[in-house]
C-alpha cells in the first residue's frame, strides 16, 4: 500500500495547493514543499522498514503491490519498488524539492495552477518509477506529459507555446509507437501462451520470433531515445528547456530525462534481450554521437539554457552507451551517470533561473565580471561546472568512467569516439564560467549574490554530488540487485559483439 | 402481433407518443419551460421503459423489420441519454434569447429532437432495408430542420439557413443513392431482410454479378454519406459550422452513432464483411478519413470545423474495427465491444465540447462561440468550463485517463489482432496529427492574459442544469478513463441476438 501512497500524495497535494491558492489560504509553495517533503520521508522511511525482499520471477523486490484494474484485458494496477526504482524515487523527490526551492520567487501569478501541475508531473514519474504493468506504466508515461505541457506552455519563456508543442507531439507520437508495441507484445505472448496479460513479471518471458522481437524493441527504443533524448529525436529539448519555466527546467532534465534511461533498462532492454543485443552496436553509435555532436552544439550556443540542455543531450548520450554495452560495470556506470546528472543539470538550470532573475536574460554575450559582486554563486557554480566535465571525487566521474570502462569491453572504437566527449566537456563547461563570471562587466548594476534559500538548496545537491562521487558504494549496492538479474548483463559474450 | 411483441416495442411507441404530446404541448401551451420539461419527461420515460420489455432473450423479431434486442436497447439507452443532454443543454441556449425584442419559444426544436431520435431508435433496431430507409429519412428530415433551425429568426443567421440547404440536397442526393443501392440489391437478391441477404451469400460465396456489386457499393457511398467519410465528406464542416451548436451537437453523436450502429448490424448480421469488395473499398476510405480528416482540420480556426473534421477522422478509426472482422482473427463480439465501448465514449466526449460551446453561445448572436479566439484565456476567467473542454478534447486525442485513451486502446489492440499492420500504422499517424489541433485550442485556454489582451468572450454565469450536466459528462469522461470495467461488462452483454 506504501506505494499508492508514494503516488497518491502528490496528487492530493496537488489538488490542495490550486485549492489553497483559490481560497487564499497558505502558501501553495509551503503545500508543495511540505507535500514533497512528507512524500520524501516516507520513502527514506520505508527504506529503513523495510520487510524482506520479495522474489518474483527471479528479481529482488522491496514492495509491491497488485489489483486487478482491467480484468477484460488481463491489465492489472501493478506496483513495485526494487532499488534502481527506490532510487529513481528518491531522484524524483529531491528535485522535486530544488524545482520547489528554485522557483519561490520566479512565480508570483496563478501560483495555485503552476505548483498543481509541478505535483501532478510528480505523480506521474513516481507511477512511470514503480508500476510493472505495461498499461499502467504506459497511463503514466502519457499522464506526466500533460502537467509538464502546462508548465512550459502556460509559465514558460517568450516561446513558450511553440516549444510545449513540440515537446508534446515528439513524446506523445513516440509515446503512441510504444503503446502499439506493447499491444503488440501482449498479443504475440496471448499467441503463444493462451494467455492476455499487461503483466511485466509475464511478458518478461514471452516467446517471440526474432523479427517480431526486433520490430517490437524499435518502437519501445523509439519512445524511450526520444525521451533521454538520444540524437537524432533530440530537437525537442533544446526549445523545451530553453522555454520552460526554471522549476520545468530543473524537472525536465533531472527526471523526465530519466524515465527515458529507466525505460530502456527496465523494458526495452529486459523484454528484448537478443534483439537489444543485436541492436546495440546502432544504439551505442547514437549514444556516441549523441555525445560528440551535443557537445560540439554546446559550445556554439548563446543562450546559457540552451547551453546547459544540450550538454544534458551529450550526458545522456553516456547513459545509452552504458545500458547497450552490455556489461554490469557500464550498466552501473549508467544508472551512476543518471543520478549525477540529475544533479548538475538541475543545479546548473537552476542557477541559470537564479541569473534570468536577476538580470532579466539568458544571452551570455550580455553577460560578463559577475564574480566580482556575486563571487558565492561563482564558486557555486564552478563547482558544477566541473562537476559536470567529469572532475575525479565527484559524482559524473564515476558514472561516466564505469560507462566507460565497461563500453571498452564491448566496443573500443565507439567508446574512443565517446571518450573524446570527456575533452569537449571542459570546453563547454568552463566555457561558460569564462563568459558570465570572467570579463569585463557589462551590466552596470552590480548583481546580488546568492540568498539564502539558493545557497540551500545548492548546498544540498553539492552534498549529494560529492556524497556520490567519493562513497558511490551504497547507491552501487542498491541499485546492484535491479542491474544483476538484467540480461543486459548476459547479452555481450553470446552475441559475441567484442569488436576488435 | 402477439402481446409480447407489443412489449418489446414499448420505448418505440413511447417515444412516438412523446413526439405527438410535445406537440400537442407546442400548440397549447406554448411555454419554453413546460416543453423542454415535458420533451425531458419524455426522454426519461421512454428510458426508464427500455427495462418494460420484458425478457427478448436472444432477441424478438416484430414484423420483418424491426427486432428488439439487447444491442438494440443498448443503443437506444445510449442515444436516449444523449438526446436528454442535448435536451438540457438546449433550454438555456435558447432562453438567453427570450425576453427580448424577438421572444422566440423553440418548440418545433424539441418536436424535431424527439422525432429525429424515434429515427435513431428505429435504426438501431433494424434488420431489414425497409425499416433502415425510414429510420434514416426520419432522422434525416428532422435534422434538415434543426440545422436551419435559426435562420427564420429577424437577425436569422445567414450560416444557418445556407447549412440547412446544404445538408439538405447532399443528403437528400445520399439517400437517393442508398435506395437505388438498395433497389439494385434486390433486384438482384430479390430480400430486404438482412438475415435473408445473408444467408444467401454465404451461399453463393463472393459477389459477380454486376447489379449485386453496385448495389452493395451504393448502399455503402449511402451510409458513408452520413458517417461523413471521405470522399463523402463535403458537408460535414460547413453544416457543423452553420447549424445551431446543439444540433451539430446531435449530428455529430446521435445521427452519426445510430448510422454507425446500423452499419455493424448490417455489417455483422449480412456478412457483408466477407466480401472482398466491400473490404477493400473500406480499407481505402478509412485510409483516406484517418489522414484527410486529421490533415484537414490542421488548417481551421473554427472550433467547430475543427470537430467537423476530427469526427471524419474518428469514423475513420472505428471503421477500422469493422475491417478487422474479415480476417476471422477477432470474434465478432469482441468487434461489437470495441465498436460500442468507442461510440460511448466518442459521444460523451462530443457533448462535452458542444456542451460547454453551446454553455458559452447565444441563439441571438449571429454565430456560436466557435472561433479559436473565442476561447483565449478561458481558463483563467472560467476555470471549471475550460477544465471540462480540456478534459474532452484530451479525450478526442486519446490521453489517458478519459474515456477517449481506452477506446482507442480498442482500437488499437483490434487491429494488431487482426494484424492489420496498415490500418494501424495509419492510425498512429493520424492521431499524432490530430496532437496538434486538439492541442492548439488547449493551449490557447490557458494563454495568460497578463500579456495578451482578452479578445475572447467572457462568460455570463453557467445555469445549474448546464453545470450539472457537464460535470456529468466529465465525471463519466474520467471514469470509463480509470475504470472502465463495469462499462465493457454491460457493453459486451449487449451483442445482436
Amino acid at each position: 500500500m506504501i506505494l499508492a501512497w508514494l503516488l497518491l500524495i502528490p496528487f492530493i497535494g496537488g489538488l490542495v495547493a490550486w485549492l489553497a491558492d483559490r481560497k487564499k489560504l497558505v502558501d501553495p509553495a509551503l503545500v508543495t514543499l511540505a507535500t514533497l517533503l512528507l512524500d520524501l520521508l516516507i520513502v527514506i522511511g520505508f527504506y529503513f522498514t523495510r520487510d524482506a525482499p520479495i522474489e518474483i520471477s527471479g528479481q529482488q523486490w522491496m514492495a509491491v503491490l497488485e489489483l486487478a484494474w482491467i480484468p477484460r484485458f488481463g491489465i492489472g494496477f501493478v506496483l513495485a519498488l526494487d532499488g534502481l526504482g527506490l532510487l529513481m524515487v528518491l531522484l524524483t523527490l529531491f528535485l522535486g524539492v530544488v524545482a520547489v526551492l528554485s522557483s519561490w520567487q520566479e512565480i508570483n501569478h496563478r501560483k495555485g495552477f503552476f505548483y498543481f501541475n509541478i505535483l501532478w508531473t510528480m505523480s506521474g514519474v513516481i507511477g512511470v518509477f514503480t508500476s510493472l504493468d505495461l498499461f499502467l506504466f504506459f497511463f503514466f508515461w502519457e499522464v506526466m506529459l500533460i502537467p509538464m505541457y502546462f508548465i512550459i506552455g502556460v509559465f514558460g519563456h517568450e516561446n513558450r507555446i511553440y516549444a510545449a508543442i513540440k515537446f508534446f507531439i515528439f513524446t506523445q507520437a513516440s509515446g503512441l509507437l510504444m503503446l502499439l508495441a506493447i499491444i503488440a507484445l501482449v498479443y504475440f505472448h496471448h499467441q503463444s501462451s493462451g494467455v492476455v496479460t499487461f503483466n511485466y513479471f509475464e511478458l518478461l518471458g514471452a516467446e517471440l520470433s526474432a523479427s517480431v522481437a526486433y520490430w517490437l524493441m524499435l518502437g519501445f527504443f523509439i519512445a524511450f531515445i526520444t525521451k533521454l533524448p538520444g540524437v537524432p529525436l533530440h530537437t525537442w529539448l533544446p526549445d523545451a528547456h530553453t522555454q520552460a519555466p526554471t522549476a520545468g527546467s530543473v524537472i525536465l532534465a533531472g527526471v523526465l530525462l530519466k524515465t527515458g534511461a529507466y525505460g530502456l533498462i527496465r523494458f526495452a532492454v529486459p523484454l528484448f534481450p537478443e534483439a537489444s543485443a543485436e541492436f546495440a552496436p546502432v544504439a551505442m553509435s547514437l549514444g556516441a554521437v549523441s555525445i560528440i555532436y551535443a557537445a560540439a552544439m554546446a559550445f556554439a550556443q548563446t543562450d546559457i539554457k540552451r547551453l546547459i540542455a544540450y550538454t544534458s543531450v551529450s550526458h545522456m548520450g553516456f547513459v545509452l552507451l552504458g545500458v547497450y554495452a552490455g556489461n554490469e560495470t557500464a550498466a552501473r556506470g549508467a544508472v551512476m551517470t543518471m543520478l549525477a546528472h540529475g544533479m548538475t543539470s538541475a543545479a546548473l538550470f537552476a542557477f541559470a533561473g537564479a541569473i534570468g532573475q536577476r538580470i532579466h536574460t539568458r544571452d551570455m554575450r550580455q553577460m560578463g565580471g559577475f564574480w566580482r559582486s556575486a563571487p558565492r554563486m561563482g564558486a557555486i557554480v564552478l563547482f558544477f561546472s566541473v562537476a559536470a566535465l567529469g572532475m575525479p571525487g565527484l559524482a559524473n566521474f564515476v558514472g561516466e568512467f564505469l560507462v566507460l570502462l565497461g563500453a571498452f569491453k564491448a566496443n573500443m572504437l565507439l567508446t574512443c569516439i565517446a571518450a573524446i566527449g570527456l575533452i569537449l566537456a571542459p570546453v563547454y563547461s568552463l566555457i561558460v564560467i569564462q563568459r558570465i563570471f570572467h570579463g569585463k562587466r557589462l551590466v552596470e548594476k552590480p548583481i546580488p549574490d546568492v540568498t539564502t534559500r539558493e545557497t540551500v538548496m545548492m548546498l544540498m545537491m553539492i552534498v549529494v554530488t560529492v556524497g556520490l562521487g567519493v562513497f558511490p558504494q551504497p547507491v552501487m549496492e542498491l541499485m546492484a540487485s535491479s542491474l544483476d538479474l538484467l540480461p543486459v548483463v548476459a547479452f555481450n559474450d553470446e552475441a559475441g559483439m567484442v569488436s576488435q | 402481433m402477439t402481446a409480447e411483441q407489443l412489449q418489446a416495442l414499448l420505448p418505440i411507441i413511447m417515444m412516438a407518443s412523446t413526439s405527438v404530446i410535445v406537440m400537442l404541448v407546442v400548440a397549447f401551451i406554448p411555454r419554453h419551460s413546460v416543453i423542454s420539461s415535458v420533451t425531458v419527461l419524455g426522454f426519461i420515460l421512454t428510458f426508464a421503459s427500455l427495462s418494460w420489455t420484458g425478457e427478448v432473450g436472444q432477441g424478438l423479431q416484430v414484423t420483418p423489420l424491426i427486432v428488439v434486442d439487447r444491442f438494440a436497447l443498448f443503443y437506444s439507452a445510449l442515444l436516449l441519454l444523449a438526446s436528454l443532454v442535448i435536451t438540457l443543454l438546449s433550454f438555456n441556449y435558447f432562453t438567453k434569447g427570450s425576453g427580448s425584442e424577438n421572444q422566440v419559444e423553440p418548440g418545433e426544436f424539441y418536436i424535431l429532437l424527439t422525432t429525429a431520435t424515434l429515427g435513431a431508435m428505429v435504426l438501431v433496431s433494424s434488420n431489414h432495408f425497409a425499416s433502415l430507409f425510414v429510420g434514416m429519412e426520419l432522422l434525416g428530415i428532422s435534422l434538415y430542420v434543426l440545422v436551419a433551425y435559426l435562420s427564420h429568426y429577424r437577425q436569422g443567421r445567414q450560416g444557418s439557413l445556407e447549412a440547412g440547404l446544404k445538408y439538405l440536397v447532399l443528403s437528400g442526393v445520399a439517400s437517393a443513392i442508398l435506395l437505388f443501392g438498395i433497389a439494385l440489391l434486390y433486384a438482384e437478391f430479390g430480400v430486404l431482410g438482412f438475415g435473408q441477404l445473408g444467408a444467401l451469400w454465404s451461399n453463393i460465396g463472393a459477389l459477380n454479378g454486376i447489379y449485386a456489386m453496385a448495389g452493395l457499393g451504393l448502399l455503402l457511398a449511402g451510409i458513408c454519406f452520413k458517417l461523413s467519410l471521405i470522399p463523402f465528406h463535403m458537408w460535414t464542416p460547413d453544416v457543423y459550422e452553420g447549424a445551431p451548436v446543439m444540433a451539430t451537437a446531435y449530428i455529430a453523436t446521435i445521427s452519426k452513432g445510430a448510422v454507425f450502429v446500423l452499419f455493424l448490424r448490417f455489417f455483422m448480421v449480412s456478412g457483408a464483411f466477407m466480401q472482398e469488395m466491400a473490404n477493400n473499398l473500406l480499407i481505402l476510405i478509412a485510409i483516406a478519413s484517418m489522414l484527410g480528416g486529421n490533415l484537414l482540420a490542421l488548417m481551421q480556426s473554427n472550433v467547430s470545423r475543427i470537430l467537423a473534421y476530427s469526427s471524419i477522422a474518428h469514423m475513420g478509426y472505428l471503421l477500422v474495427v469493422l475491417l478487422v472482422a474479415n480476417t476471422g482473427n477477432v470474434p465478432v463480439s469482441t468487434i461489437s465491444e470495441s465498436v460500442g465501448f468507442y461510440l460511448v465514449a466518442y459521444i460523451i466526449t462530443t457533448l462535452g465540447a458542444f456542451g460547454v460551446m453551446a454553455v458559452r453561445s447565444n441563439m441571438l448572436d449571429t454565430r456560436d462561440t466557435d472561433q479559436v479566439a473565442d476561447y483565449k484565456g478561458l481558463f483563467w476567467h472560467s476555470p471549471w468550463l475550460a477544465s471540462v473542454l480540456t478534459g474532452m478534447l484530451l479525450s478526442l486525442a486519446g490521453m489517458p485517463l478519459t474515456a477517449g485513451f481506452i477506446a482507442k486502446f480498442y482500437i488499437i489492440t483490434m487491429g494488431v489482432e487482426g494484424l492489420k499492420w496498415l490500418l494501424v500504422s495509419t492510425l498512429i499517424i493520424g492521431s499524432a496529427i490530430g496532437l496538434y489541433y486538439y492541442i492548439r485550442i488547449i493551449i490557447v485556454m490557458f494563454m495568460r492574459h497578463d500579456e495578451e489582451p482578452i479578445t475572447g468572450k467572457r462568460d455570463r454565469a453557467v445555469s445549474t442544469i448546464d453545470g450539472l450536466v457537464l460535470a456529468a459528462l466529465a465525471g463519466v469522461l474520467i471514469w470509463l478513463g480509470v475504470y472502465p470495467g463495469p462499462m465493457i461488462g454491460v457493453i459486451q452483454a449487449a451483442f445482436p441476438g
